[in-house]
């Protein structure tokens, strides 16, 4: 019997939109890879240039520079992306200087298989988040790294801004009798990530805290609020924020755990696992430390940004270096840092 | 927030501390036996507002604390071996074995995962068929249901690659043991209101009366505790023995029926070394020969591994209510959760840990 034989090439399988290591060789898929995503996102002057770096325009003001790192997992979580809070992460290290973001660099380290529709999501969502600030990303870089070495993605985001406030906004400037506020309820970025992460998953319509807090400084500023310092709640939260004020400022810093605003959901799902809103992550929160007659002044500004600020606390200045929490039943205890990462409890 | 805030309110909290004031009349030892309890205690100060003849000490509640420093070492060992992912509850990682802990081991390149229940190690398993999936399995009757099901489940799905390293221990033998040793001090218990809820506390007359203790079955709310230690304090002070249950919300006496059935199917009691206090008989569960083919020590061949306690660490004496955290000359110089000597000072519900949290 004749067999048929087939000399014309089979139909090439559909690729499937990833990444591969070809896009980060420096050749051709490299340079498609950045101009289809992120020359298009971000679509700035300085970008199209395709120079080696950006030349940036002359400032008469003090520069406050900062460079962080990104890494979460699930890539897209309720109330924003790894793409968003690379900026907003940024953008608010700038603004807890007193400093206006204006220029972002990112550099995306990307495991070979990430779906490139993701890769573009988060990307559109950086230039969002940039736009809302009004700060250029001017540079950047990508690499690809083989499958297995990477976490999907990882993005470095470095900000220069330009400093407003007319007085250092530093730890050093803390001093006992100011006032310490937070911007509003503290914890739910934390929360809405432990709610989708794997092996974890529960449903709550609880969303992240992430967004800028530049606005808020704005404002701050604007009203003429002594700031003496300023700190966003990220990693570790309001607890170990304190705590890195408490031993910068060699003060005391007494707060009321009645006082410190939690969301329902977020104390629900605290409860649930037997972790402590107080050390549980925001992206959008920050404490102010003011001196006691601005206080007013303070949450009258921030209540005009948009937030829901609330003092929960004073500095004293003994024990030096140590926070003071009064419980909810009004007994007076140590808030240490953790030696570690909060888990969840066995029973 | 509602059914918690009622648990926590501050005036309440004042009125029962007064309450408490009044009521002692006599210097009285008390000890709450769960680590959860001995953590709310601290967190919100509740020790502060109590009189200073009424001594609270804590118990050996702590499912991390009391796994023998034999089978973390155990532990460790499977957990390097090659074709295992080795799945914990996130407490245990911490823990100092005789050679490191399994979070060393991880960073050394062991597989290991932290799960949050046992069923998650039974998903791991059916999704990496040709990895052995090994679930340490801690805690005391409030977990074991949970381990016992994954157990059930394993078997009935027939799944070759998945075992248990069992480290199960039970609280009334161990309640027993504190109460027949001679340097006992422990005059009345705050029995743990969630393992009651789950096994019942029946098994608690008998020992009351035994040992002439009054018990109070507790919540871990702020206002459960002072309200489980007026109840104590006034049977103190009456001289009466009795098991009274102030957990009313969720514990009864009869415990969980369908959670005991299929820990009694699953387990057999046996004697256990408890971390710090020695053997205790028939305080901890094991296979039954139903399920022993899912033994991980058997499976492994690890039961050779031995270790013994570092000295310096004092964590039988606290876990047996004999000495306080502080009282221990390591306690926040050689021994910190940065860097601990035992296991008291590594779970969220160990003792030394949550006197180094709060109590300083």
């Amino acid at each position: 019997m004749k067999q048929d034989i087939s000399l014309s090439c089979p139909v090439p399988h559909a690729p499937e939109r990833t990444v591969t290591l070809a896009h980060g060789s420096g050749g051709r898929l490299m340079h498609k890879l950045i101009a289809d995503i992120f020359l298009k996102a971000f679509d700035d002057p300085a970008l199209h240039e395709a120079h080696d770096g950006a030349r940036l325009e002359p400032c008469p003001d003090r520069l406050a520079f900062t460079t962080d790192s990104f890494v979460v997992r699930p890539m897209f979580f309720p109330g924003g992306d790894i793409g968003s809070l690379a900026v907003h992460g940024t953008c608010n290290d700038l603004a807890m200087c007193g400093a206006q973001p204006m220029y972002l660099s990112c550099g995306f380290i990307i495991e070979e298989g990430l779906c490139l529709d993701a890769l573009e999501a988060a990307a559109k969502s950086m230039a969002a988040a940039a736009a809302e600030v009004g700060a250029r990303i001017v540079t950047g870089d990508t690499k690809v790294v083989e499958r297995g070495k990477g976490d999907g993605i990882y993005i470095n985001t470095a900000g220069v801004g330009r400093i407003v406030a007319l007085n250092p906004v530093s730890p050093q400037r803390v001093r006992p009798g100011h006032a310490v506020i937070v911007s509003g309820d503290v914890g739910a970025h934390g929360a809405a990530i432990l709610s989708v992460r794997e092996g974890l998953a529960f449903e709550t319509g609880l969303k992240s805290d992430a967004g800028h807090l530049w606005p808020a400084v704005r404002e701050l500023l604007e009203a003429d609020v002594d700031v003496a310092c300023l700190r966003d709640l990220t990693r570790g939260g309001l607890a170990t924020t304190l705590n890195e004020i408490a031993a910068k400022a060699s003060c005391c810093i007494s707060i009321d755990e009645e006082k410190v605003p939690v969301r329902r959901e977020v104390e629900g799902a605290c409860e649930m696992f037997g972790l402590d809103p107080l050390y549980m992550a925001c992206e959008g929160r920050l404490a102010a430390f003011v001196p006691p007659d601005h206080a007013d002044r303070a949450l009258a500004a921030l209540k005009a940004a948009g937030c829901a600020p609330v003092v929960v606390g004073s500095v004293n200045d003994r024990p030096a270096g140590e926070v003071r929490l009064k419980t909810r039943i009004g007994v007076e205890r140590v808030l240490d840092m953790l030696s570690g990462e909060q888990l969840p409890r066995i029973c | 927030m509602k059914y918690l805030d009622e648990y926590r309110d501050r005036r309440s909290a004042q009125r029962y501390a007064k309450l408490i004031k009044a009521l002692v009349k006599k210097p009285w030892t008390v000890m709450e036996v769960c680590g959860g309890q001995t953590h709310a205690i601290v967190r919100f100060g509740i020790d502060q507002m109590l009189p200073p003849q009424l001594s609270l000490v804590h118990g050996p509640g702590c499912p991390v604390c009391v796994t023998p420093i034999e089978l973390i070492d155990r532990a460790i060992a499977v957990s390097r071996r090659p074709e295992v992912v080795f799945c914990s509850f996130g407490d245990m990682l911490r823990v100092p074995g005789s050679r490191g802990s399994l979070l060393e081991a991880r960073a050394q390149g062991a597989d290991i995962r932290v799960v949050y229940s046992p069923l998650d190690a039974v998903a791991v398993a059916q999704q990496l068929p040709e990895r052995q999936v090994v679930f340490f399995a801690v805690g005391f009757e409030t977990t074991a249901p949970m381990t016992a099901m994954a157990a059930r489940q394993a078997r009935s799905l027939g799944l070759p690659n998945f075992s248990l390293l069992v480290a199960h221990v039970l609280v009334p033998p161990a309640m027993e043991a504190i109460l027949s040793s001679p340097s006992n001090k422990v005059q009345g218990f705050l029995a743990a209101g969630h393992v009651c809820t789950v096994a019942g506390f029946a098994d608690y007359e008998p020992l009351a009366r035994k040992y002439q203790v009054p018990m109070v079955v507790t919540g871990f709310e702020p206002l459960d505790i002072f309200q489980g230690l007026a109840m104590l304090v006034r049977q103190l002070e009456r001289g009466t023995c009795a098991v009274q249950n102030q957990y009313s919300r969720s514990a009864r006496a009869e415990g969980n029926q369908a959670a005991i059935a299929l820990v009694r199917e699953v387990f057999e009691p046996c004697a256990r070394q408890w971390r710090g206090i020695g053997p205790i008989p028939q305080s901890g569960l094991r296979l039954r020969q139903a399920y022993s083919s899912l033994d991980a020590e058997k499976r492994f061949q690890v039961e050779g591994v031995k270790a013994s306690e570092p000295k310096e660490c004092l964590a039988g004496e606290v876990l047996r209510g004999l000495r306080k955290p502080r009282q221990c000359p390591a306690f926040g110089t050689l021994c910190t959760p940065d860097n601990p000597l035992g296991a008291p000072m590594v779970s969220s519900e160990g003792a030394c840990a949550a006197y180094h949290r709060y109590h300083r």
